[in-house]
């Protein structure tokens, strides 16, 4: 049914996308945190086929020294897919790509974490992508926001992301991999959710204004799901069961 | 104290709106007091906080802490104490006025691995913060051991008016020595009280959430005493 020939049927005639799930169905999404012990903050996410493990350093002292700014702290980023991540073995060196995804990621963490509290300070920011479906970049974003915090780094408000995308000509929450390889759009979104404020808007294919607009407003509602997820994991380890 | 409301937050958590002061990890936005970090805040008459449950170590005027020695320069040591911004501790509080680079070797007093009792003197963020030592009860460790234990949770440790502290050093004989800053030294003559304040303290870093912890602890002192 797909615009493109294909073998995949990316939306069949119920609405059911090729993995099962519905329009506006994100996959299923699990995060950890505190999995690290040697870092000061650390999580994990499985976001559908996604796993990728995120820690935190700092704040602390920058190296080299001229990086640091004397007015507030730095944020570095390093996101890092594992030579195993992908099914054909990729190159540890960092690839343009990664570059990429490194620099979103920082600018996308950077309008929540409070840098002006550490003066003369990094906050380091580590993303290892062990196992890489589509979406990886939203769903490292969503690991580091909760190891950011799981390092007690005080934040203006957490950072969901979750993307949303077209798919046989119909605005989809999530795109998985085949979707991204097969699909005429795709738009990863960040967002504060108390903030009500979007820090990540990319989009890779062709919209329309109006499907623009339900795009973004389809991702958004994916972020919330997101955040609910992340506030659980972040409760889980730091209240445990005990009642409010 | 009864009226003071808590709640479990994370950061982005509206704790409440309306007139009131946004203290300590709370950002005000609009009219919403915001929590900016994993913790439990407070709501009283005056303002809204809240007490952090993970982080490091913010250095505060007149915090009694307990450092490290990392390094030093000619001039100072350089002190570890779990904060983002490493202790200074001038040559001259150590060997008084007459300190002469040139002739006084800094090691000879304090050497990297050292522990230090000392208070911060100044500290504005633009700085490293200054310590010193030239203060009663205050100076090198000579011995103890030493355990670390979040920031946050050393409040706890101490207890109302101390009493939590009290129960641990009547029960187990150790002296403890409690920094600001989390490091805490135990000293103890009997082995056995050593491994037995040790232990309440790890419990008590664990469990520094839940209720009558104190007793708790009692119990817990009391029973490995048969």
């Amino acid at each position: 049914m797909g615009v493109r020939k294909s073998d995949i049927v990316l939306l069949d005639d119920k609405g059911i996308r090729c993995d099962g799930r519905k329009i506006d169905e994100p996959r299923n999404i699990m995060i950890k945190a505190g999995v690290l012990k040697n870092a000061n903050g650390s999580a994990y996410i499985e976001f559908g086929e996604n796993k990728i493990l995120a820690g935190v350093f700092g704040p602390r002292d920058v190296h080299p020294k001229h990086l640091a700014n004397t007015d507030r702290g730095i944020l570095r980023c390093r996101y890092h897919m594992e030579p195993f991540s992908v099914s054909e073995r990729k190159n540890p060196a960092p690839s343009r790509r990664e570059i990429e995804i490194s620099k979103v990621i920082k600018e996308a963490l950077e309008p929540a974490v409070m840098l002006e509290n550490f003066p003369r300070t990094v906050v380091d920011v580590y993303i290892e992508v062990l196992q890489a479906d589509g979406g990886s970049r939203c769903a490292a974003l969503d690991a580091a926001a909760v190891a950011l915090a799981d390092a007690g780094i005080p934040m203006r408000d957490m950072v969901s992301a979750c993307a949303a995308g077209k798919v046989a000509d119909t605005i989809v929450l999530d795109i998985n991999n085949e979707e991204d390889q097969e699909g005429q759009a795709d738009m990863p979104v960040a967002y504060m959710p108390n903030l009500e404020k979007v820090t990540l808007l990319q989009l890779d294919g062709v919209l329309t204004p109006a499907e623009y607009k339900k795009c973004v407003e389809t991702a958004i509602n994916g972020c919330k799901i997101v955040y609910e997820i992340q506030k659980k994991a972040l409760k889980e380890k730091f209240f445990g069961d005990s009642p409010q | 104290m009864d009226d003071i409301k808590r709640k479990y937050v994370i950061p982005g958590d509206v704790i409440t709106t309306g007139p009131y002061r946004a203290e300590e990890n709370v950002n005000l936005v609009g009219d919403r007091m915001i929590a900016t970090t994993v913790g439990i805040s407070e709501i009283y008459d005056s303002g809204v906080r809240v007490i952090p449950l993970t982080g490091m170590y913010v250095p505060r005027i007149d915090d009694f802490i307990i450092g490290i020695v990392k390094s030093h320069t000619s001039l100072s040591w350089e002190l570890d104490m779990r904060s983002c911004y490493p202790g200074i501790l001038p040559a001259q509080d150590v060997f008084g006025r007459d300190f002469n680079p040139k002739v006084d070797d800094l090691t000879s007093r304090l050497k990297k691995g050292d522990l230090v009792a000392a208070r911060i003197v100044n500290f504005d963020r633009s700085r490293d913060p200054l310590i010193t030592i030239g203060d009663r009860d205050l100076g090198k460790i000579e011995e103890g051991e030493l355990i670390k234990i979040s920031p946050s949770k050393v409040p706890r440790l101490i207890g109302k008016r101390g009493s939590m502290i009290q129960a641990i050093e009547s029960a187990t004989k150790a002296l403890i020595t409690i920094g600001q800053n989390g490091y805490i030294v135990v000293s103890c003559e009997e082995p056995e009280g050593l491994l037995k304040a040790l232990d309440a303290i790890r419990m008590i870093e664990e469990q520094a959430h839940v209720p009558n912890l104190t007793e708790k602890i009692q119990e817990m002192l009391g029973s490995n005493s048969e």
